[in-house]
């Protein structure tokens, strides 16, 4: 693991400011920069799965309530919150493993729709499931975790708790995307029967990596339900999962800072754009189209592509010694 | 046991058939290679070479016969398991992992080969395959591009990579499905010395399929002739060369 | 028996409406790759555009017109030279999510340019109803199968019979071959993005006087024209009628027979069904795995 001096410095500035920005920053707006937080770590989830092994997922925000939903049932029952977190993330790897099996049997954009089939199946199970879910009214007062008789209750406190969180799931995901492991999801979506005869397992990587992608999907559902307070089905909704996917695609699939880009141009974009007041959707909705149409790799597509040109040319003069073999 | 093979026989290819509809495809090859042989296989279009090789490789089902790489059966057996065993191939069409590097194409074509799949996950990047694929990369002289994404490369580094890759991992058999094809006539004896290099390094056995006669008369041990299904001869090079049947066939009688 | 024969007669009209829509969304992806997950909003349009003609006093008729031609000059013509054309080459997921930018886009733009209001809309057919053998049928819900079922049927008889609709077939099976053999592509995919545009005015026509002309409609007739693409068959033009048909009729059972709350869930039941076992969709033929 060796990173560069700048990438250090990138990031020692940009932990340095998660820490000092909330203090500059009245309640709504710190509510809207631990939301994304919360959204960077389900981006990095869905970018492991779209972006890194290449596959068509379109439940992200049903994963996404699958973890919030589970917390918050759980500790309406009495359970801890450091015991529902886990439970929800664990659930979540589960049915990511699930849903990863029609993967292996349909291929190509059938997927994506298989999803998204999913996605839908979930929120009439939210609506309609009372019982468990409170249907349409949601589920109320979900009370912020504390530990060893430090509450995060404040808003400040819990921005840190999820500070913490996201750069412990951003390390962890950054480690796994360095081992082999990354590696072979490149290696599968890049070309899957190429894959395969030089021993990639496809079945284990493809299971894998829905399953991981969701469980990062529920960590940020078992932190948005006590962020929010109050859970209800509309934000695990197919509109939230294609959001999702917009997010990681326009930041930059398979970047590791995409997400993390990606969703800041969803969330916080729009909040900056409301001056234009009623328009500012359609505003955000038309950039989203001259972007990917002016670059389809992403935002971060940019700097790649003004090296890779450049790196070309470079080696091209020296192509007559390399075709010389 | 397959009747025809030699007990140290790396690959042994017994009496395989394989039709569609009324057309015969492969009618009844049967063949053997042996450790550290370059096996050529030879034939006009049409005659049969490529669904032999894809008979091989588990890729179809033959109608009949059997194949035994080391000794074992391997009829059936998936890509994966194949190369598991040490039955590596290249592609005729180029098939690289187009936004990795060539490094990382080198070594993702061997390290899944070392450690355990969880073990792979908490593994160093290279799995310990990473001074190996520099290797490589010297020997195939790449070395100016190493860090670019294979798909960025030209057709005939493309496929110098697929080669390295299959290789990488140094597999006892290697499958190598015209080697040639799209390749600078220039740079073909460039690319057969290579692949001797590799022969006499690694060790392996080596079937190749290829049009180009010089190349494979310059390369390989022995060569399989096919037409229309069928062996027609097999022989050294110099034996092919001088066959009137062989010479018959390629001139379309 | 009699309230069954009614929910049938209405689900099969409402189900050719959504195959309209559903047949251009698979014409779209034969021709040129594009799954459009704008197509809900390509409805919405000609209704707005309908609405902007009948506030200025034109006639329904005229209304139509015009919005037919602002269809193909936008969402035929605009649509592809502006979005599809540039975006060749840049992957299935690139050009999904532009398409999910249009959608808000549109969206946005007419709740803010427009109003976020429903708007009730004029029905082409009398709202009246006759008896049939005891059932009670309306005269719009005959209109619109008529209209749907001869829309869809003629454009069957347009792509089988005539040589520019072969042209077009050839297109979406085999582009390279295609151009070897002298076919004007690009015209082809254009004719393709026209025809899309044209069936998604006239399905604007039929759909919104019961839907309402409302910004966000699109959502619910876009998701119905997919589920009923994927049902029928993405790569086969014909399983669009199959699937939109089978949407509509199972949406208006389910409503009346299954409890309201999963009324939708029976349609995505068959979807997920279809995907899983026979993902080609009931009509369409296997396609290869592609590298």
């Amino acid at each position: 693991m060796s990173l560069s001096k700048s990438h250090i410095a990138f990031l020692a500035a940009g932990l340095i400011a998660l820490l000092v920005l909330p203090t500059m920053l009245k309640t709504y707006g710190l509510y809207l920069l631990t939301l994304w937080l919360v959204y960077i770590i389900a981006a990095l989830g869905l970018n492991l799965t779209v972006g890194y092994a290449g596959l068509k997922s379109l439940c992200h925000a049903g994963f996404m309530g699958i973890g919030a939903y589970t917390v918050a049932i759980l500790m309406k029952a009495g359970v801890s919150f450091w015991f529902a977190m886990p439970g929800a993330i664990v659930l979540c790897f589960l049915f990511g493993l699930l849903i990863g099996f029609p993967a292996l049997r349909v291929q190509l954009h059938y997927l994506g729709f298989a999803t998204l089939g999913f996605n839908l199946l979930l929120m009439l199970f939210f609506r309609n499931e009372e019982w468990l879910t409170g249907g349409t009214f949601g589920i109320q007062n979900i009370k912020r975790p504390e530990l060893f008789g430090l509450s995060f209750s404040g808003n400040l406190a819990f921005y840190y708790l999820v500070v913490f969180l996201m750069v412990v799931s951003a390390a962890a995901l950054a480690y796994l995307l360095r081992s082999p492991w990354g590696r072979a999801f490149a290696a599968l979506r890049d070309n899957p029967i190429r894959a395969e005869s030089t021993g990639v397992n496809i079945t284990a990587y493809t299971l894998m990596s829905f399953a991981i992608g969701a469980a990062y999907a529920g960590l940020a559902g078992a932190l948005f339900a006590p962020l929010v307070n109050f859970i209800e089905p509309a934000p695990f909704g197919l509109a939230n999962s294609l959001l999702f996917l917009l997010m990681v695609v326009v930041g930059g699939s398979g970047r590791f800072y995409g997400p993390v880009l990606g969703s800041a141009i969803a969330l916080l974009l729009p909040e900056y754009l409301r001056f234009a007041k009623d328009w500012y959707l359609a505003v955000f909705g038309f950039a989203v189209v001259v972007m990917m149409i002016w670059l389809p790799g992403g935002l971060l597509s940019i700097k790649e592509r003004l090296q890779l040109s450049k790196a070309k040319r470079a080696a091209q003069t020296s192509d007559s010694k390399a075709e010389a073999l | 046991m397959n009747a025809f093979a030699s007990k140290k026989s790396i690959l042994s290819v017994h009496d395989i058939k394989k039709s569609y509809g009324a057309i015969r495809a492969v009618d009844g090859v049967s063949f053997t290679v042996e450790p550290g042989e370059i096996l050529g296989v030879i034939g006009p279009n049409g005659s049969g070479k490529t669904t032999l090789f894809n008979s091989i490789l588990g890729q179809i089902k033959p109608d009949s016969g059997r194949v035994d790489f080391n000794g074992v059966d391997i009829s059936g057996k998936s890509p994966l398991e194949l190369s598991r065993l040490g039955v590596g191939r290249t592609f005729q069409n180029l098939q690289v992992f187009g936004k990795l590097s060539l490094r990382d194409n080198l070594i993702a074509a061997a390290q899944e080969f070392r450690g355990s799949f969880w073990g792979r996950m908490l593994a160093p990047s290279d799995n310990g395959v990473g001074q190996r694929a520099d290797e490589m990369i010297d020997l195939f002289r790449l070395g100016h591009v190493a860090d670019l994404p294979a798909g960025s490369l030209s057709y005939g580094q493309q496929k110098l990579v697929d080669i390295a890759m299959a290789f990488m991992p140094s597999p006892r058999l290697v499958l190598l499905d015209e080697p040639c094809a799209g390749v600078n006539p220039s740079l073909v004896d460039g690319l057969r010395d290579l692949l001797v290099q590799l022969n006499q390094r690694q060790g392996g056995s080596f079937v190749v399929i290829e049009h180009n006669m010089d190349f494979v008369m310059k390369l390989c041990h022995r060569i399989v002739c096919m037409v229309e299904g069928r062996v027609l001869a097999v022989g050294r090079p110099e034996e092919i060369q001088g066959n009137r049947a062989v010479l018959e066939a390629y001139l379309g009688n | 028996m009699t309230d069954f024969l009614q929910l049938l007669i209405s689900g099969i009209a409402t189900g050719s409406i959504y195959a309209m829509a559903a047949l251009g969304f698979t014409l779209l992806w034969q021709a040129s790759g594009t799954i459009n997950f704008a197509q809900g909003e390509f409805v919405m349009l000609p209704a707005f555009a309908m609405l902007i003609g009948l506030s200025v006093g034109l006639p329904l008729s005229f209304a139509f017109l015009v919005a037919v031609a602002v269809s193909v000059l936008v969402l035929g013509a605009g649509f592809k030279k502006l979005v599809v054309d540039p975006m060749r080459g840049s992957g299935v997921v690139a050009i999904v999510v532009a398409t999910l930018g249009l959608s808000i886009g549109l969206k946005s733009f007419v709740k803010a340019g427009y109003s976020a209001e429903p708007h009730p809309f004029p029905s082409v057919f009398s709202e009246e109803v006759f008896k049939l053998a005891g059932v009670t049928i309306s005269y719009s819900d005959v209109g619109a199968l008529i209209c749907a079922g001869l829309m869809v049927l003629g454009l069957q008889l347009f792509l089988n019979k005539t040589i520019t609709g072969r042209g077009m077939q050839a297109v979406a099976q085999n582009t390279f071959a295609a151009e070897a053999l002298g076919i004007n592509v690009k015209r082809m995919i254009f004719y393709t993005f026209a025809i899309n545009a044209i069936l998604v005015a006239v399905t604007a026509l039929l759909i919104t006087p019961t839907y309402l002309a409302k910004f966000d409609m699109g959502d619910n007739i876009g998701l119905k024209a997919f589920f009923a693409a994927i049902i029928g068959g993405f790569n086969n033009s014909r399983g669009a009628l199959l699937g939109g048909v089978l949407v509509g009729v199972l949406e208006n059972l389910a409503g009346a027979y299954i409890t309201p709350s999963y009324k939708d869930g029976v349609a995505l039941v068959l979807f997920l069904a279809v995907i899983l076992v026979k993902p080609d969709g009931l009509l369409g033929t296997p396609q290869e795995r592609k590298v």
